[in-house]
């Protein structure tokens, strides 16, 4: 401490000496146990205590013999081990509080330690990821049946669902996003009307650039682009709203109030996202066929001939598949995104983690059901 | 009480803390003005006075935390609004502070937790900092919950665990913001003690928010009370002194519980 190093500007090395005196066996400190100081280690007392199968020990202390923490921390161990051992250790001669602190210490004894984590690989990790994979199954399905519970409770008109928190929402996912999802939609035209000219060059075909950003961006870039900067921004956000809360025990208040926390709080997000999502998605479509049409007219494309040319490229078969692929991926988001900040832990690491979890789980229920419908969607021949 | 009795220097008569004519506000709004106490080594001071007076915000003030809009507040007669970022340093390094909420870092372990002071002003190795961890975790009554995470004890283990983070470094002072606020009775007379005992062994001063009335009278030898309505203090002394004799029937009523 600064004090100490004004007070005793002259340092003195600390020292300790076991000594053989029958019928006890005497420690004497001697220096400055400080913390700044480099202090000895007491284990070689351990050993030597342990060869001489001694059975007392004194503590003694010369005039020069100063401490704090440091020294308290050495000691520590040392009185623990010859308490395990059955020798007595008497500390009498030290000063006072230091005594003290090593009372107050020791009243407690100490609690088992906390086991040590398996290594990565091993049967017993496989057998704790086997049971993890299960619970966090288990609690999925749950999360399923308890909005499936709401909403049809919500149906019925018995739901603790408020409307306002639902505009609320609305205003959040829908008009807030324009701005972000208009500028990404722009680019994503832009890069499919490249990546397509490239090609269609080589046949003359430069005119049907406008067919495939119509049909890449109605039928696949627009819903999914949507839903992924919609991942990023909405589910995230929702998984921290609700971890807060989780971790402020606001979610208990609301349960013990009687409010189901799925009716009040998760159903007006999703509501909210599926109601957004396919309007976003439509905005986003426009957007990209915007950006398809920048490249176009750089490329001796007329903006008219692009014009006519989508015309005739916009069937309702894909934008339908587009706008129903948008309101599943809002469903995903809302339950990847709720599911994360309901289940959270109550600390603000966890929640960190809940926010994470929310857009990695989002944006793999996204590309999984994309494949699936897509499967689907060929099968059916639409 | 043997405060100086052999690690601690005597100093100059003056206060460990000195507060001058501090008036603190938020913006324009003033929460309490016209204070005026001194905090004795070794005291253990008490800041009491009723919800919203301000009492947290004078601690925040006496750490640094918050500015003062008028006045002035002397730790070892300097003062940590005038002192360079060195000098500031230097300062926060011989004070320990438990938050009301005990303010444990959430992401590490209580060992980890009780490390970062160590780590941050000692160049104590690896080993050194285990032990000294360890020790301090055995003087609150915690030995063996090293590798727990703060969210897995009961509160009043956070609290104090948060108290073996203050004291990691031996500080001169000890903050306390509501000790016992969220502790059962036993508990809180466990801590009381504790804090008692610390300051007998090692002389650290220490200031304490807080109007739990069992510890006030338990642990407390001097104490200033912050008034809402006159926005100033309206005792200085001895709670015990104060509950019979003070001049005002607002301070004798709080600590006779409105009786």
């Amino acid at each position: 401490m600064v004090q100490h190093e004004q007070m005793y500007s002259q340092a003195i090395a600390p020292t300790f000496l076991l000594q053989n005196k029958k019928p006890q066996t005497q420690l004497v400190f001697s220096g400055h146990w400080l913390i700044h100081q480099t202090c000895p280690s007491l284990d070689s007392i351990v050993s030597q205590l342990q060869s001489q199968k001694t059975l007392a020990v004194t503590i003694a202390i010369d005039d020069s013999f100063i401490w704090d923490s440091i020294f308290m921390s050495r000691l520590y161990p040392l009185q623990l081990w010859c308490q395990q051992q059955n020798i007595e250790l008497d500390c009498s001669a030290l000063p006072s509080s230091a005594n003290q602190l090593l009372q107050v210490a020791t009243a407690v004894a100490p609690s088992p330690k906390k086991h040590d984590e398996p290594s990565y690989f091993s049967a017993i990790n496989l057998s704790h990821g086997l049971k993890r994979a299960r619970k966090e199954t288990e609690a999925f399905i749950r999360f399923i049946g308890e909005i499936s519970i709401s909403i049809s409770r919500l149906c019925r008109g018995q739901a603790n669902t408020r409307g306002i928190d639902f505009i609320y929402f609305v205003q959040q996912a829908g008009p807030n996003a324009i701005g972000i999802i208009g500028l990404t939609s722009v680019l994503i035209g832009m890069i499919l009307a490249y990546l397509g000219l490239v090609q269609l060059r080589l046949l003359g075909a430069e005119i049907y650039i406008a067919n495939l950003v119509t049909i890449g961006m109605m039928r696949e870039m627009g819903a999914l682009m949507t839903a992924v900067v919609m991942a990023g921004r909405t589910g995230a956000a929702y998984a921290a709203q609700l971890g807060t809360m989780q971790a402020n025990e606001e979610i208990d208040a609301l349960t013990t109030l009687g409010i189901s926390p799925i009716e009040f709080l998760v159903l007006p997000r999703m509501l909210a996202l599926i109601c957004v999502m396919p309007l976003l998605c439509l905005f986003s479509n426009m957007m990209g066929l915007l950006g398809g049409g920048l490249v176009s007219m750089g490329m001796d494309i007329t903006f008219n001939q692009y014009i006519t040319q989508t015309q005739e490229a916009v069937v309702a078969s894909d934008v339908f598949t587009g706008l129903f692929k948008s309101l599943v991926f809002a469903v995903l988001i809302a339950i990847a995104g709720c599911q994360a900040g309901i289940q959270s832990g109550r600390n603000s690491a966890a929640v960190g983690k809940a926010t994470t979890k929310a857009v990695v789980t989002a944006i793999v229920y996204l590309i999984i059901a994309d494949a699936v419908l897509n499967i689907i969607f060929s099968r059916l021949g639409i | 009480m043997t405060s100086a009795e052999k690690t601690l220097p005597q100093q100059s008569s003056q206060a460990h803390i000195q507060v001058r004519n501090l008036t603190m506000a938020y913006g324009s709004q003033v929460v309490q003005k016209e204070l005026n106490f001194d905090v004795n080594r070794g005291d253990i001071f008490i800041i009491m006075g009723g919800s919203g007076c301000g009492k947290s915000t004078l601690l925040k003030h006496m750490i640094g935390l918050y500015q003062p809009a008028q006045g002035e507040i002397l730790i070892d007669g300097e003062n940590f609004f005038q002192s360079g970022a060195a000098q500031q340093i230097a300062m926060r390094r011989r004070w320990g502070i438990t938050y009301q909420k005990s303010a444990l870092f959430s992401a590490m372990t209580l060992a980890e937790n009780i490390a970062i002071p160590l780590e941050q002003y000692t160049t104590l190795n690896d080993k050194d900092i285990r032990e000294l961890t360890h020790y301090k975790l055995a003087l609150v009554g915690l030995a063996g919950f090293e590798d727990f995470y703060p969210s897995e004890i009961s509160g009043g283990m956070q609290k104090r665990a948060g108290l073996a983070r203050a004291i990691a470094l031996d500080p001169d002072i000890l903050f306390f913001d509501e000790p016992s606020a969220g502790l059962d009775p036993l508990s809180s007379q466990l801590l009381d003690e504790l804090i008692l005992e610390l300051r007998n062994s090692l002389g650290t001063t220490i200031v304490i928010v807080t109007h739990e009335l069992a510890s006030i009278f338990a642990i407390g030898n001097n104490s200033v009370f912050l008034d809402t309505e006159k926005k100033t203090m309206l005792a200085y002394g001895n709670p015990r002194d104060l509950i019979e004799h003070s001049n005002q029937e607002k301070v004798r009523r709080f600590l006779k519980r409105g009786r």
